[in-house]
């Protein structure tokens, strides 16, 4: 089987690439939007409970609901292709996002807020230079836990035509090409191994004031 | 001489409490004294201090700093010019201890090598070898040494009043009379007026120019630590004195220990 793979990788190169790329794209998108809400709706929260549950219990909710039943419920409103993967995909990657950020930023001790304040810095220094540094690390992992779900959910973006490794593994259901499910699985899992060792080395390197 | 601090007639009252936290305190605390502030646990004393640097705000009665009422100035302004010491520390977890130390100077915009001087300056003043401490992060520090750099922190930019809430309250006996050490010396060698809050009697007599004795809220009574020792004004004042009172640490009937 191996043999085939690599003839196939060999024959279409470009065109695996493309997929790859794709993949890459569109995960990349969604997790970008992802933090952009994820990380804002989590500032937002983070002081009050209500609206940390309410944020919280909601997109929990969507979570529960399956990200092909998100896709398909997708498009009659949005069609098909790369948009309505990418709306469900953020969907998918918020609420991790967003519940680290409220509980990085709320479990900043009251004293080092409490002295921060009364050396004289305000707000926008306090939120700068000790709240969202001391909250990193747990924004990172939750990040890190967005982004590998979205790397592996992304896979079924390509049944409504957003391309990505996915189509690798459809072609192959189609064909019954196991080398082709092979190939496409062994390439989304390497994916989310390498962006799962980035985001964590990334996290090591933010988290060493923590070591002895 | 001239007056570092003037309550005049202040009073705080918390929301939903019936009573006041501060009621009617008005003293005048000289530049350059130490006073510490004794009394049991829930007697006023941090209301009493963050009301100083505005951490909060007085129902009524104002607080004069070297003559002008800090409601009239910026907190910001009014907090960089106080250092601020607090049980917990509260040193920030993520800098290093030279960052720490350089918070405030930092922000008042000193140029680096100014900084560096300074930082230096602090941690030879409170005992910490820059050389192997500068570089290190808080949390690889014992609890003694951690209240050394928040007391290195918080007087680096040079204020001209200390505000200590029970600085020493959780580090043992031992390291306690070691840091009750340095704080003397740094105060003959800066020379700042030092309001410091503490529930151990032993500790407010041996540091304090002159000891403000609290309960319920009200000053009982404010005069040196020999003056309240000869003449204890009240019933209550005086069993704190009494004998059998020293090195015990005061606790509230059914109150918890702040
Ligand atoms: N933020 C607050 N909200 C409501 N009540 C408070 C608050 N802070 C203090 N108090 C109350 O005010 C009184 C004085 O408290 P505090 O100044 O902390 O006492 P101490 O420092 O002497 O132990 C206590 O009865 C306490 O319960
Ligand atoms: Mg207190």
């Amino acid at each position: 089987m191996y043999e085939t793979i690599l003839l196939y990788l060999h024959q279409n190169a470009s065109n695996y690439m493309v997929l790859v790329l794709q993949h890459l794209r569109i995960s990349g998108l969604s997790v970008g939007f992802a933090i952009l809400i994820g990380v804002s709706l989590g500032i937002y929260s983070a002081n009050s409970s209500r609206l940390y549950n309410t944020f919280s219990g909601f997109f929990g909710l969507l979570r529960v609901v399956p990200s092909l039943a998100i896709l398909v419920v997708c498009i009659p409103v949005f069609g098909v292709g790369v948009v309505p993967a990418t709306i469900a995909l953020t969907v998918l990657a918020i609420p991790p996002v967003m519940i680290n950020t409220a509980l990085g930023l709320r479990g900043v001790p009251d004293s080092v807020i409490e002295t921060a304040v009364g050396m004289g810095m305000d707000s926008c220094l306090i939120f700068l230079k000790i709240k969202l540094p001391l909250a990193m690390p747990l924004i990172i992992t939750g990040i890190r836990t967005a982004a590998v779900e979205v790397i592996a959910s992304a896979t079924l973006a390509s049944y409504i035509g957003a391309g990505g490794l996915g189509d690798i593994i459809f072609t192959g259901l189609g064909l019954y090409r196991m080398d082709l499910l092979v190939l496409g699985g062994i390439s989304v899992a390497a994916l989310s191994l390498l962006t799962d060792l980035v985001l964590s080395s990334l996290e090591f390197s933010v988290t060493r004031y923590q070591r002895s | 001489m001239n007056l570092a601090l003037e309550f005049k007639s202040v009073r705080k009252r918390f929301a939903k409490t019936g009573y006041d936290a501060v009621s009617d305190v008005s003293i005048d605390i000289c530049d350059g004294e130490i006073v510490t502030i004794l009394g049991t646990s829930g007697c006023g004393k941090t209301t009493l201090l963050k009301m100083v640097n505005r951490l909060y705000e007085p129902d009524s009665g104002e607080i004069l700093f070297y003559g002008h009422p800090i409601k009239d100035m910026n907190p910001i302004d009014l907090r960089r010019k106080i250092g601020y010491v607090i049980q917990q520390v509260g040193l920030f977890p993520h800098m290093t201890i030279a960052e720490n130390i350089a918070t405030v100077p930092k922000i008042l915009g000193w140029d680096r090598q100014r900084i560096a001087d300074r930082v230096q300056e602090m941690l030879e003043l409170v005992a910490l070898p820059p050389a192997e401490f500068s570089k290190r992060y808080p949390q690889q520090l014992s609890g003694g040494q951690q209240q050394r750099v928040g007391l290195a922190r918080a007087i680096a930019a040079d204020p001209a009043l200390m505000l200590l809430d029970e600085p020493f309250g959780a580090i043992d006996a031992i390291t306690r009379r070691n840091l009750q050490g340095e704080l003397l010396k740094i105060h003959r060698r800066f020379g700042k007026t030092f309001l410091f809050v503490t529930h151990d009697i032993h500790e407010a007599f041996q540091l304090a120019s002159r000891v403000l004795i609290m309960d319920k809220g009200k000053v009982q009574q404010f005069a040196t630590p020999s003056e309240i020792r000869s003449n204890p004004v009240n019933e209550f004042v005086r069993q704190l004195v009494s004998p059998a009172q020293d090195e015990q640490l005061l606790c509230s009937p059914g109150g918890s220990r702040s």
